[in-house]
């Protein structure tokens, strides 16, 4: 990276007018910052994976949750990562995949709404923001392909509809609008499961940040690479509402007592998943 | 073959000077004021869209007089420079010092190597969690840089609003207070004219809010922008504007 060039000034690249895209100037400029530009060595590479994410739409927005475990084969690697995000301050990302290389995705998609806003002054519309995301997913296909896949979740809130919207990829960078719900990673099986029986359509806020707990507790019973809420160590999992005042991480003591609701109900109906 | 007339490195510099503040002085000037919570920025500028006050990065803001398109092409350097500083190393690593240093060596570039200076001067402002950590930059066309306190006026009229705003200006003002102060600044007249009341319409303004957790820079417009004026326009406390 060459901040400046020999005469000390900003370098050509910095006062040549172009596009409002951060990624595209990085391309240009320094294009080994970009994590689908980098030579990965062949043969096998264990990494830290990321797990499942759930996102679904309540009356007014979309609520993204996700557990907060990270595994490297059948080992727990973290009991505190963070796998959702706000994108910017009216949608959230949320990633399964490779862990780093999910979490540098991010950052740098955080980075490009950020700066396409300062550039032109304006938001880009949810439809935009979900395409550069799936931009950027193609552009680490070579990555994917050593077994370095990164598939992220996206949700947001549209301000010109005035609905929440959910997208999902797929490491091609193919990109499908979700309705109702959905979720990705090795426990989205059982999330989504669970999510079809409990989703309704105009849920509330709070109804719907359970159904998301709930999704991701029945993940957790069923998929060893799910961590489900942790009460000894008192690590919940991360969950954010988008809504039209914006992104929002739900307080902790919020989500402990929706974890309190879903293992209550089951205990008193004698369920083996309240037990714990 | 003729002779190349030969031109005093002097009389050049002169010259180059003299042509890059004759560009400025046509633009309307630029306030840049500390108040108790942050920095305000206003000017003159009824348009909407073409800005002379844009957010930099987490912290920092910029504000320019003189030529639109110059000074457009060194906001997108900025913002180039910081994002890639703060996706290189951290966000704490981009500070206003390391942006207005490499504005003046590419504005001192420019001005001594290419045939036309660049017509512009610029604010460079960074707000600080306590009113002492606040940085305001002052560039010049060739590359001079001076760090301010309090308050900064750039543009044609800058020195005569300088001193109306010197006279008025006080640490701890509210933002009502600083606000209605530069706006009465801007709207004062030379030589004992009628001064002009300018209206939220005609002013683009901004602020570095130190209150604000991460993004602290935020337009005022509209509604939110006469309140802002409206409620307490005159500053008090014996910061009236006196004519120096």
């Amino acid at each position: 990276m060459t901040l400046h060039d020999s005469s000390g000034r900003l370098p050509q690249a910095f006062t040549t007018p172009g596009s409002s895209s951060f990624v595209d100037f990085l391309a240009g400029h320094a294009p080994d910052l970009l994590p689908g530009r980098r030579p990965v060595p062949a043969g096998e590479l264990q990494a830290p994976h990321a797990t499942t994410i759930v996102a679904l739409a309540f009356e007014g927005g979309v609520v993204m949750a996700g557990d907060r475990r990270a595994t490297m084969g059948s080992m727990i690697a973290s009991r505190h990562i963070e796998k959702v995000f706000p994108a910017d301050e009216f949608s959230a990302v949320g990633i399964a995949g490779t862990a780093g290389l999910a979490i540098e995705l991010v950052r740098l998609f955080q980075l490009e709404l950020e700066h396409y806003e300062k550039i032109e002054g304006s938001l880009l519309s949810l439809d935009g923001k979900a395409n550069r995301l799936a931009t950027m997913i193609r552009g680490n296909l070579g990555l994917a392909l050593q077994g370095l896949a990164v598939v992220p979740l996206f949700a947001g809130y549209d301000l010109d509809r005035a609905v929440g919207r959910i997208f999902s990829y797929d490491v091609t960078g193919g990109r499908y609008e979700e309705h109702e719900h959905h979720a990705v990673g090795s426990g989205s099986v059982f999330a989504r499961g669970s999510l079809t029986k409990r989703w309704r359509p105009g849920l509330d806020t709070s109804t719907a940040v359970r159904v998301a707990v709930e999704a991701l507790v029945d993940a957790a019973d069923d998929d060893s690479a799910t961590g489900g809420p942790d009460r000894a160590r008192r690590i919940w999992p991360v969950v954010a509402t988008v809504t039209e005042a914006g992104y929002l991480r739900v307080p902790d003591e919020d989500l402990a007592a929706a974890v309190d609701v879903v293992e209550n109900g089951r205990r008193s109906a004698r369920r083996e998943g309240g037990a714990r | 073959m003729s002779m190349p007339f030969y031109v005093s490195p002097e009389q050049l510099m002169k010259d180059r000077a003299g042509y890059a503040r004759k560009g400025i002085a046509r633009g309307r000037s630029v306030v840049v004021v500390q108040y108790d919570d942050g920095i305000a920025f206003a000017t003159e500028n009824p348009s909407r869209a073409l800005h002379k006050i844009s957010e930099i990065y987490d912290r920092i803001a910029f504000a320019a007089v003189g030529k639109y398109n110059e000074f457009e092409n060194l906001r997108v350097a900025g913002v180039r420079y910081a994002d890639l500083r703060g996706y290189s190393y951290d966000r704490v690593d981009v500070t206003a010092r390391g942006l207005a240093n490499a504005y003046a060596q590419t504005l001192g570039t420019v001005f001594t190597t290419e045939s036309k200076p660049l017509e512009v001067e610029l604010v460079v402002v960074e707000v600080g969690r306590e009113p002492t950590g606040d940085q305001i930059y002052r560039l010049s066309y060739d590359g001079s840089v001076a760090d301010e306190h309090g308050w900064v006026v750039m543009g044609g009229q800058a020195e005569r609003l300088g001193g109306l705003l010197g006279a008025g200006w006080r640490p701890g003002m509210t933002l009502a207070q600083a606000l209605g102060l530069a706006v009465q600044v801007l709207g004062s007249a030379p030589d004992d004219g009628e001064p002009r009341t300018l209206t939220a319409a005609q002013l683009e303004v901004a602020v570095l809010d130190r209150t604000r957790p991460r993004r602290a820079f935020r337009r005022l417009t509209g509604a939110l922008l006469e309140d802002v004026l409206g409620g307490d326009g005159s500053p008090t406390g014996g910061g009236g504007v006196d004519s120096p």
